[in-house]
């Protein structure tokens, strides 16, 4: 075992699957002898040479066309865009190609690649950096997509990610990567896709969270337990496809539920968990499903952070009106 | 201290761009010297695919107007541009054809009766044999060309001695998705092989409204790749040029960018296109005269390999092996629904899983 922020959690993980498995191949703008922005594939190159990871030219679409076609040549990308911000410029290759890959050939190929990508705000940065746009990826079918909120969940997601033969978005937040460490161990281990985790148990209602949501969640959690509330929190980890088996088993015992996202109301994947739940629950409910998520505006600009993004706060205020519906 | 020159670079450009012609309209040969090394078989079994490719045209228009065929883009005058690039692949090279590319799918190994379906619209239309290394025609103009660097990388990366070729047209060349193929293939010096077919327009709109630049395979320079300019009604200069881009491909020199100029004297597309709105009588003419099948059957015969006797023995058996695919296609399975779920995950995910047990009933009563 050894102490891990999420970003040494992530390289570790990389590392692992690159001694596992000799066609996994780890490629972006930088990731190469830089070892990233954000130092997520440091020391990768020295280790496995520059044919298993390398730099690409700076063209999103050019990078996942690419692992599209590695595709087929038995290989399992690992390409990565510095930041899901950019994604619009690999949207074809991401949904319209990647994603029907498998479908389209009737089985015949498939794209077994993990894009990663850095997304979130409250680190101040410029322009289209920390826009959550995990809604536009968990539209298209044939994708996964994959946030993980805690060093030790992101190393055994990301090897799941990597062996699943299917594209999966791996998405980080970047206010994760060093706010805390945990004990991660060394050697190998995965989390299946699509489970949830239950944070914190608790039987008065049910927040369902991800990404620096769930930290949010949690730290609203401690908040009303002083005022005699008990909220459980559940982290989905997955939020394409949702484990609705978890969180509806949750609301069968809390009978209330707040989902929370960072993305703006409009955007994010809560609107659909609220379906899901008042399609397969709402005889256990006590009050409406209510959301805690952005203004329906363009992402703020950096110094408006602090009044825009969705807190701790604003989930207390929401469980509360739960609570006293 | 040296001035600098503002001399416009683009001056001269079109001499390093010259076309590149061997057989001319007659059925000449003019350039001696890059006439293919191809045997007799060779350059029998050239005409042969573009009889039988000029056959399967005039037969797919004829079953889309019975509504017999779906999605169908006419490839009448591309014969020598579709079938003398695909003359210089081995079976083991990957294929990346855009819409109007299964011609060469076909002779690359997809049979008949499945290119049927993939106009018709059913998934096993694209399934392709084990032994087939190709992708199904890609709709998304300039996805194919980021793939094929893909491809050629693993090519590479895996050290086998093989290319991808990928197509495009004249107007998939204004796609940032095309420039950034042949950057990054360019970028890696992976084999890859880019032809752009420009047969002078994309739908309605002429090649001259596309770019200002002289030729299309100039823009190879953007990449710092080779680009050749070829004439691509003449099936000899089409396969030279290719078989030398694959050779160089092969021993590690990189891809290169190849414009095949060229026509389709049909529609872009069954689909309501209709070229008298944009293309003059004496423009189709003026192109016909320099069909490829006239001018390659004027050369073959010209070398005794060629007859009346023989060409109507390929338009025969190509008739009746059109037939006997479209019967094949129609005792094709309906597609149910969780076929298409089926071929979604290597393991599906809860909300499909789910779906699939819902269309199980539906499709049981």
């Amino acid at each position: 075992m050894a102490q891990m922020t999420m970003i040494q959690a992530i390289t570790n993980a990389l590392h692992t699957e690159l001694k596992n498995d000799e066609n996994v191949l780890v490629f972006g703008e930088d990731v190469g002898q830089n070892g990233g922005v954000f130092r997520a594939t440091e020391g990768l190159q020295e280790e496995f040479g520059e044919e298993r990871v390398f730099d690409t030219p700076l063209a999103e679409s050019g990078i996942i066309g690419l692992a599209v076609g590695m595709s087929t040549q038995n290989l399992r990308p690992v390409p990565e865009i510095q930041f899901f911000g950019f994604v619009y410029e690999a949207m074809d290759a991401v949904s319209g190609q990647a994603a029907r890959m498998r479908y389209r050939s009737g089985g015949r190929w498939h794209a077994p690649m993990t894009i990663r990508s850095p997304f979130g705000g409250g680190v101040h940065t410029p322009e289209l950096h920390a826009d959550s746009l995990e809604g536009l990826m968990a539209q298209q079918p044939g994708l996964k997509v994959v946030i993980p909120s805690n060093p030790y969940d992101a190393k055994g997601l990301l090897i799941q990610s990597i062996r699943d033969n299917d594209p999966v978005i791996f998405l980080e937040h970047m206010k994760l990567y060093r706010s805390f460490r945990e004990e991660v161990p060394e050697e190998e281990y995965s989390i299946d896709l699509g489970k949830a985790n239950v944070k914190r148990e608790g039987s008065d209602i049910t927040f369902v969270a991800y990404g620096a949501m769930v930290h949010a969640a949690l730290k609203a959690a401690d908040e009303l337990k002083e005022e005699g509330i008990e909220a459980e929190v559940i982290d989905l980890r997955t939020v394409a496809p949702v484990d609705i088996d978890t969180i509806i088993e949750s609301v069968e015992k809390t009978n209330r539920a707040v989902v929370i996202q960072e993305a703006q109301k409009q955007a994010g994947i809560a609107a659909s968990i609220v379906s899901e739940i008042q399609e397969r629950a709402i005889l256990h409910l006590e009050a409406p499903v209510l959301r805690v998520a952005a203004p329906d505006t363009v992402y703020p600009f950096s110094e408006a952070e602090e009044v825009w993004l969705p807190n701790h706060k604003d989930i207390v205020e929401k469980a509360k009106q739960s609570i006293n519906f | 201290m040296t001035r600098v020159s503002f001399k416009n670079p683009l001056e001269g450009i079109e001499e390093k761009f010259e076309m590149i012609q061997i057989l001319d309209e007659d059925g000449q040969i003019v350039d001696e010297d890059n006439v293919p090394d191809l045997s007799d078989d060779d350059l029998v079994e050239l005409m042969r695919r573009m009889v039988y490719t000029r056959v399967l045209d005039q037969r797919s228009i004829a079953l889309n107007r019975q509504g017999r065929l779906g999605f169908y883009a006419p490839t009448a005058g591309q014969e020598a541009s579709q079938l003398g690039s695909h003359f210089a692949m081995e079976k083991e090279d990957f294929l990346l054809p855009a819409y109007r590319d299964v011609p060469q799918l076909i002779f690359h190994g997809l049979p008949l009766y499945q290119a049927f379906l993939f106009s018709r619209g059913h998934y096993h239309g694209n399934q392709m044999p084990e032994d087939v290394n190709a992708v199904s025609p890609q709709i998304i103009i300039g996805a194919q060309i980021t793939q094929a660097a893909g491809v050629a990388y693993g090519f590479k990366h895996n050290g086998k001695k093989n290319v991808a070729l990928t197509y495009t047209g004249d107007g998939g060349a204004s796609q940032g998705d095309f420039y950034e193929g042949v950057n990054f293939a360019g970028a890696y010096k992976a084999p890859a092989i880019f032809v752009v077919q420009n047969n002078q327009f994309a739908i309605s709109v002429p090649v001259e409204k596309q770019s200002a630049a002289e030729t299309i395979a100039q823009k190879a320079a953007a990449a710092g790749v080779p680009g050749y300019l070829v004439d691509g009604m003449d099936v000899l200069a089409v396969y030279k040029v290719v078989k030398e881009a694959r050779d160089r491909a092969v021993n590690g020199e990189g891809p290169t960018l190849i414009e095949t100029m060229t026509y389709r004297y049909g529609p872009h597309t069954m689909a309501g296109d209709d070229p008298t709105r944009y293309r003059t009588d004496d423009m189709d003419d003026k192109w016909e005269k320099r069909d490829p099948l006239v001018r390659f059957r004027k050369y073959l015969e010209g070398k005794d390999l060629w007859s009346e006797e023989k060409e109507n023995e390929i338009v025969e058996t190509a008739k009746e092996e059109i037939k006997e695919a479209i019967k094949k296609a129609d005792k094709q399975d309906k597609q149910k629904v969780t076929d298409l779920i089926s071929i979604m995950y290597d393991e599906l995910p809860q909300n499909l899983e789910e779906q699939m047990e819902e269309y199980k009933e539906k499709e049981s009563k």
